[in-house]
């Protein structure tokens, strides 16, 4: 029997507030907030982000697959998992692989992982978005999560089976290319969701020899509007697990991961866990946790990854970051995308943030060099990966004339906890309140798209909670 | 080993610049022609006589083309240098090397830039690479410089907001008297002060000017240099250093100082025999491309203790009527900064001063060397270049 080795999540900083959208486009109020990819962020930096959250509870256990699911991928034709690859500096023999376009991709890498002979970590990310003044504005969210799962070992939760209803009807849809997803009349998606998912949930459960009464924790989640709330009221209320559609929206494909995981921290052993997905059929996971979970969680919670926030985002700023509005670009030339060779030469400082330390005196390199800084010690470097290691600021400035979808550029000189220097852009951050001394961890970000190449790159943000 | 310099052995005998500025109505080869035939003229030969030419140049051209075609230059060496915005200095000294050598008996160097036929304001450079390399604008990799000795000195951030207002009143007050500047007029401390910021606590004001413009000198050994002109300039000091370009990745750094300058400074002032150069200089030409550089400058260079040239600025050390005139040209924040072309200017004005033909901005202290200083990079990254010339031989 396979199970969850570990998980992780990651909520992006900023939430608009719905208010601001019907302030500003004079539409049907909505309550509460969604959440916002920042302008550096896209769904392979936001997955990134949970996988390191996922690993970082971690000892010894070797990622062997990386499973990457989003419905809006920056790349077609290329692999975005390699850069999810690369950014966890896992083996060159550890497979990566997308599933990518539908929403249906995230619970399918969650089931292709647990059907995965070796350790396999599948991560799901989402950006969700719509015209203006619509619905999947308004109720989409952005963030994503990630499930370390494993045909055998010290699961935090065993899978106890799970159960599928697919179907062919046209209920929501996207052509390549275009912006926003259409959504067939809900009362007929309707009419196929409930018994699709009614016959998904009695059919887990039969197989797993579980009665409806002894699920802890019932998670309901999907695309249909409409279906979610009648499989809902199903279920015992005390066991509805918060949808957090008040407070960061349907993260679309990422959703059934996050709300997974905002259930793993906090239960206890041995509950029981049935996951429902309803995208384009029906989608029954079931789970039971165990008493490694208490030990085993992510070090940062859903709850707390929410608190770390600014609700105060501009619905201008909003459709900037999305593309909808174009601003003005500076008289500058535009930035001339990376280049192949170089990245790839660079794939270990750029991807990983792995730099170097001498051997002969234990001076840190930033990025990698040959030759000491230090004592002038030639090819004595060892690497060193500080993606992890937090820093300080030794000092920064407000760079008012850089090229930035969200101008003023921060930049922060940093010194790391056990050495080495660099100056990064700073990001998550009030201009106003940078102060010399301030703590900041690394984070991973799409720094900008010269045409269709991304450039990705780490940024420091300040540390999210307390140290 | 060692850097035992050229003192004395070799001597300017003709310079020339253009006027440096938004030249629409000429373009790199024009400026070229006109400084030139500005400083051929100035040392009484024609492009026949020059031996060897090194042409300084960031981003205007390429290979020594770039002057022989417009110079009708016929089978002469012509060498195209680049070394950031000291670029200028390192064709004159390159060119100081080759007549010291014995290789060459007349050599020209000059240096031109051409910024406003890109489209932009400031510099462009290119990117790519493997994207990691940080697009940070030049005026916030040095507006670090003031946090950083606020911290270190303590001084006030509105204290050092009146250094630097101060910095750019006096360079822009220097312009007023130099036809040949960019900018000539006056500018009040309060417009200054109150500037859109740009970066840091760094506003429009404290940065320097973009702009076309050429400047040229040409170089014989000192023994023949009264055949050329009766009042040559004597090449003293010749200093250039590369840093490790560390300093942002090294955590001992700590922005308030340029160690290059610092290295050059020491070695220039032993190839020159200065050991005070605040008192022995009749003035200094500094790399003021934003104006916490020109502060900092004045303690590199030696000019001022460590942590003190906050308050010299303030006392007008540096003013025209000052101790030690710095920047007595406006430089290149009121003359203008065509990158190649910049060292050769601040050459220009030593040219100028040290013989007596300043004009109206003649200083008149009555010393007879001058320092050029000109910086390339960022801090913590940084070339720096530092030459002496001084219109006696030394005794």
């Amino acid at each position: 029997m396979s199970g969850i080795i570990s998980y992780g999540s990651y909520i992006p900083y900023w939430r608009l507030q719905r208010a601001a959208i019907s302030g500003a486009l004079g539409t049907h109020s909505g309550k509460g907030t969604r959440s916002v990819a920042s302008y550096d962020e896209d769904p392979t930096s936001m997955g990134v982000e949970a996988a390191r959250m996922a690993l970082s509870a971690l000892g010894g256990t070797s990622t062997r697959a990386v499973y990457f699911a989003t419905t809006r991928p920056s790349y077609l034709e290329k692999t975005n998992a390699t850069a999810i690859h690369a950014a966890l500096d896992l083996d060159e023999d550890a497979f990566a692989a997308d599933m990518i376009g539908s929403v249906r991709s995230g619970v399918a890498a969650i089931r292709a992982a647990l059907d995965a002979p070796k350790p396999t970590l599948a991560v799901l990310s989402d950006i969700r978005t719509g015209l203006a003044g619509g619905s999947d504005e308004r109720e989409g969210g952005d963030g994503a999560a990630a499930l370390l799962c494993a045909a055998e070992g010290d699961f935090i939760a065993e899978c106890l089976g799970g159960a599928t209803a697919t179907a062919e009807f046209l209920d929501r849809w996207r052509a390549p290319g275009d912006f926003a997803a259409r959504v067939w009349e809900e009362r007929f998606g309707e009419s196929i969701y409930l018994p699709l998912a009614r016959s998904a949930i009695a059919s887990a459960l039969k197989q797993a020899e579980i009665a409806p009464e002894q699920v802890t924790h019932f998670i309901v989640t999907g695309t249909h509007s409409r279906s979610i709330p009648r499989i809902a009221a199903t279920v015992k209320p005390e066991t509805l697990v918060d949808n957090l559609a008040a407070t960061i929206g349907n993260t679309g494909c990422a959703h059934p991961g996050i709300l997974l995981a905002s259930v793993l921290d906090s239960a206890g052993p041995e509950e029981t866990i049935a996951l429902v997905v309803l995208a384009d059929g029906a989608d029954v996971l079931l789970f039971r946790t165990t008493k490694a979970l208490t030990t085993r969680r992510q070090p940062m919670s859903v709850a707390s990854q929410m608190a770390c926030t600014r609700d105060d985002l501009a619905y201008s700023k909003f459709q900037t970051w999305r593309g909808v509005y174009r601003l003005e670009p500076p008289r500058r030339p535009d930035p001339v995308g990376p280049q192949a060779p170089p990245t790839y030469r660079s794939e270990k400082w750029k991807f990983a943030f792995t730099g170097t330390r001498c051997a002969a005196c234990g001076t840190c390199h930033l990025p990698p060099a040959r030759i000491c800084l230090r004592c002038g010690a030639v090819d004595k470097m060892l690497p060193e990966r500080l993606a992890n290691t937090r820093a300080s600021v030794a000092t920064f400035t407000i760079d008012r004339l850089a090229y930035s979808k969200s101008p003023p550029v921060v930049v922060g000189v940093l010194d790391f906890d056990g050495g080495g220097r660099i100056p990064v852009e700073l990001t998550d951050v009030d201009p106003g309140k940078v102060q010399v001394g301030d703590r900041v961890e690394m984070t991973f970000r799409r720094m900008y798209a010269a045409g269709s190449v991304q450039n990705y790159f780490w940024k420091a943000r300040p540390i999210r909670g307390t140290e | 080993m060692g850097s035992n310099g050229i003192r004395d052995r070799v001597a300017i005998v003709g310079m020339g610049c253009t006027k440096f500025g938004e030249h629409w109505d000429k373009g790199v080869s024009d400026l070229l022609v006109d400084a030139a035939n500005e400083t051929l003229a100035s040392a009484g030969v024609g492009v026949e006589d020059i031996d060897a030419f090194w042409l300084g140049t960031m981003a205007s051209g390429f290979s020594g083309l770039t002057l022989s075609e417009p110079l009708k230059i016929v089978n002469k060496p012509v060498t195209r240098v680049e070394n950031f915005c000291a670029t200028g200095s390192e064709a004159f000294r390159n060119a100081s090397y080759a007549v010291a050598s014995g290789a060459y008996d007349i050599a020209m160097a000059i240096g031109v830039e051409k910024l406003k036929d890109s489209g932009y304001s400031g510099l462009v450079l290119p990117t790519g690479g493997d994207g990691t390399a940080l697009d940070f604008t030049a005026p916030s990799m040095f507006s670090l410089l003031a946090p950083a000795y606020s911290k270190r000195y303590g001084v006030s951030m509105e204290e050092l907001k009146e250094v630097f207002t101060r910095i750019a009143w006096k360079n822009h007050k220097n312009g007023v008297a130099n036809p040949r500047a960019q900018f000539r007029k006056e500018v009040p401390k309060e417009v200054i002060a109150k500037s859109p910021i740009v970066a840091g606590n760094l506003g429009i004001f404290d940065c320097s000017g973009v702009s076309d413009g050429s400047a040229a000198a040409i170089i014989v050994r000192t023994e023949d240099a009264h055949k050329y002109n009766k009042k040559p300039l004597y090449v003293k000091a010749l200093s250039f250093v590369a840093g490790q370009g560390t300093g942002t990745t090294d955590q001992d750094y700590d922005f308030t100082t340029f160690p290059e300058v610092v290295a050059s400074a020491v070695d220039a002032y032993a190839q020159a025999g200065v050991t005070n150069p605040r008192a022995e200089l009749a003035l200094a030409e500094v790399h003021d491309c934003f104006t916490p550089t020109e502060m900092v400058l004045m303690e590199d260079l030696g000019f001022a203790k460590r942590g003190t040239a906050w308050k010299e600025v303030l006392a007008g050390t540096f003013d025209m009527d000052g101790e030690l005139p710095v920047n007595p040209d406006g430089g290149l924040k009121s003359f203008g900064h065509p990158i190649g072309a910049s060292g050769l200017r601040m050459l220009f004005e030593c040219w100028l001063q040290l013989r007596g033909e300043a004009g109206e901005r003649q200083i008149t202290n009555g010393r007879k060397s001058g320092l050029t200083h000109n910086l390339g990079g960022t801090p913590g990254c940084a070339v720096s270049f530092v030459s002496i010339v001084g219109s006696e031989p030394s005794s």
